[in-house]
């Protein structure tokens, strides 16, 4: 559980993935102009933020997918444009919320996808790769799954072995975008302990997430947005307040002491800003 | 960790590791059984294929022939006037098939194949304007139906582009374009000399009937470094299965790779057409066909090439000996392809409703 404590606003020093002052958006379009943020190393950090804040912008600029209009990303010192798409990926590895499994392959043939940055014309499968994919089945409970065809899996099993798929890319930095939408609240959870467990294992996480509960219980460090700007980061216990809940989403709330975990947890108190006055109040 | 006790994963078939050297893959069994009995069924065909014809000869005879015998006449015909009609059913069948393979794989639709999208009409287009032009010399032809070809995908890049991922709209603007050429071309053999048209519009069904050993080998000459670039590509292909936003963050270029696998596509193709005119539904049929054949979830460009050579071969062999009139190849993968074209569409509808 978050027991671990970044110090409040000052950029972390150690920081393998940062933003500096990018511009990011689609057709000259700017959804983001001129954010900087870090992920400090070995945090679990999640992006919250309204639908269409630019949580999912973000997280593709951080990933390489989206190159930047101004600003930089950088990545253990380098700009990640610069870097070859392979080389990012051996370090970097992402979830993105468009994952789509070609028809009938089985469990262990789309984690091997994942080795693809590591792979050479020649050696597409060595000792090492399945050795790397064995320990991603064995990471994520799905080793049993193997055999079976993935469309045959149930919602819960499906994103475990697309995160199966990431791990054999073996990356130190885990970038996951809405990994438990769609899911029960059962399975939402046994996927925010796999990466709870596997940030404790030394990776950096960070992931956008739109549960505000389960990023503040999870998470050692939140960044959050609106519009296109971070407007606080930090621990969730001083990121996490009720003024700031009700200021992004427009959410009337309280904020308590989460009964298990003592840290904070919003409960909405009633209808959001923009419903209200639709009702004419 | 030690990787030497782990008990192999059983990804859910039976596959075979190869390692030699410094080759370390896995290719599915089933794969291999199925590339074995095409290669043994093309062998066999080619065979029947040297030795058919007014002077027949047995496979024994054939074999002789093709390995050094001594018996002048069969060695003339069984390698000057037959051997290199049969090569160029393998190796244009292949490139067809492989174009389609491509096409299908980008698009990631089975209807979409350079015959369909017009692709053939374009480069018939670019090589009949070449002969009306210029010259009916090969290396001009080829160049000009190269050229048409390059065109015609240009076209219907133009006119699909605002439908960016709309495999469906990309295939009725080429269906379209296909027609619309296929009148041109009618209309550009009606205006030409008797003869110009006579010589076009034989070859315009697709017919191995003129090949030359000459055509055929400028083809190969042609068509080998595309082949060799397409290897490169191949795994970055493979990961375009899994949508963009995944093939890119796992280290693949999903735009350059597009880009690279239609071009040399229609390179193929347009050599392809250069050599024995659009020769229809092979580069449809085949990439399907070898798919169900592996029973494997993506296409393989391999099992293609071989089911391709496989169906132009065959369908040579029928065009020429099995049907009371000699007619050209085309006419023949017409028919079975419309066949074929028909089942898929039925089966699209059906998944569809």
């Amino acid at each position: 559980m978050p027991d671990r404590t970044t110090a409040p606003s000052a950029l972390p020093t150690a920081s393998r993935l940062r933003a500096e002052h990018v511009s990011l958006g689609y057709d000259a379009r700017p959804i983001i102009a001129g954010l900087s943020t870090a992920i400090p190393d070995g945090s679990f950090t999640v992006i919250i933020g309204p639908n269409a804040c630019g949580k999912s912008t973000l997280l593709r600029g951080l990933s390489r997918l989206l190159s930047p209009a101004a600003g930089r990303v950088v990545l253990d010192g380098k700009a990640i444009t610069e870097l070859a798409a392979k080389d990012v990926a051996k370090r970097l590895g992402l979830l993105p919320q468009s994952a789509a499994a070609p028809d009938g392959i089985t469990v262990v043939d789309l984690v091997a996808r994942g080795r693809y940055p590591r792979q050479r014309l020649l050696r597409q499968w060595t000792d090492a790769d399945e050795a790397a994919v064995a320990e991603a089945l064995d990471a994520t409970g799905t080793r049993e799954l193997g055999p079976r065809r993935v469309d045959e899996l149930s919602g819960g099993q499906r994103q475990r072995v697309w995160v199966a798929m990431v791990l054999a890319q073996e990356t130190e930095l885990l970038l996951l975008d809405e990994p438990t939408t769609f899911l029960d609240i059962a399975h939402q959870i046994e996927l925010m302990e796999l990466f709870a467990r596997l940030n404790r294992q030394g990776r950096t996480v960070v992931a956008v997430l739109h549960d505000l509960n389960h990023a503040a219980r999870y998470a050692d460090h939140l960044i959050a947005m609106h519009d296109g700007r971070v407007v606080a980061e930090g621990p969730p216990s001083e990121v996490v307040t009720s003024e700031r809940v009700e200021e992004i989403f427009g959410l009337p709330n309280v904020v308590i002491a989460d009964p298990v975990t003592g840290g904070p947890l919003v409960v909405p108190s009633g209808l959001p800003a923009a419903r209200a006055e639709a009702d004419g109040r | 960790m030690s990787t030497i006790d782990r008990p192999r994963l059983d990804p859910g078939y039976r596959r075979h590791l190869i390692r030699c050297g410094p080759i370390a893959v896995a290719v599915r069994t089933r794969s291999l059984a199925v590339a074995t009995a095409l290669l043994t069924v093309i062998a066999l065909l080619a065979v029947a294929a040297l030795g058919l014809g007014t002077y027949p000869l047995a496979p024994d005879a054939v074999l002789d022939a093709l390995f050094g015998g001594r018996d002048t006449l069969d060695r003339t015909v069984v390698l000057e006037w037959r051997l290199p009609r049969t090569l160029a059913a393998c190796v244009l069948g292949a490139l067809f098939a492989i174009a389609g393979a491509l096409f299908q794989t980008v698009t990631r639709n089975p209807l979409a194949s350079p015959d369909v999208l017009g692709l053939s009409n374009g480069a018939f287009t670019g090589m009949l304007l070449t002969v009306v032009c210029f010259s009916a010399s090969w290396p001009l032809m080829t160049a000009g139906s190269v050229v048409g070809g390059l065109a015609t995908a240009g076209l219907i890049w133009g006119l699909s582009r605002r439908a960016a991922g709309q495999s469906f709209r990309l295939i009725v603007i080429g269906i379209g374009v296909a027609a619309i050429l296929a009148s041109a071309n009618t209309w550009m053999l009606l205006e030409v000399e008797l003869d110009t048209a006579m010589f076009a519009s034989a070859w315009g069904a697709g017919s191995l009937n003129g090949v030359t050993a000459g055509a055929l080998g400028g083809a190969v000459v042609c068509s080998l470094p595309l082949v060799l670039l397409l290897g490169l590509l191949t795994p970055g292909l493979r990961q375009l299965d899994l949508g963009d936003d995944v093939a890119g963050a796992s280290g693949s270029r999903p735009a350059r790779t597009r880009a690279g696998a239609l071009l040399i596509a229609v390179g193929l193709v347009s050599i392809a057409t250069a050599v024995a005119g659009p020769v229809a539904f092979i580069a449809l049929a085949a990439p399907q066909i070898a798919r169900r054949l592996a029973g494997a979830p993506s296409l393989s460009l391999t099992l293609s090439a071989l089911v391709g050579a496989f169906l132009l071969l065959a369908s040579d062999l029928v065009a020429q000996h099995l049907l009371p009139v000699t007619l050209p190849v085309g006419v023949v993968t017409v028919s079975v392809g419309g066949a074929y074209l028909v089942a898929v569409l039925i089966q699209e509808i059906r998944r569809r409703a």
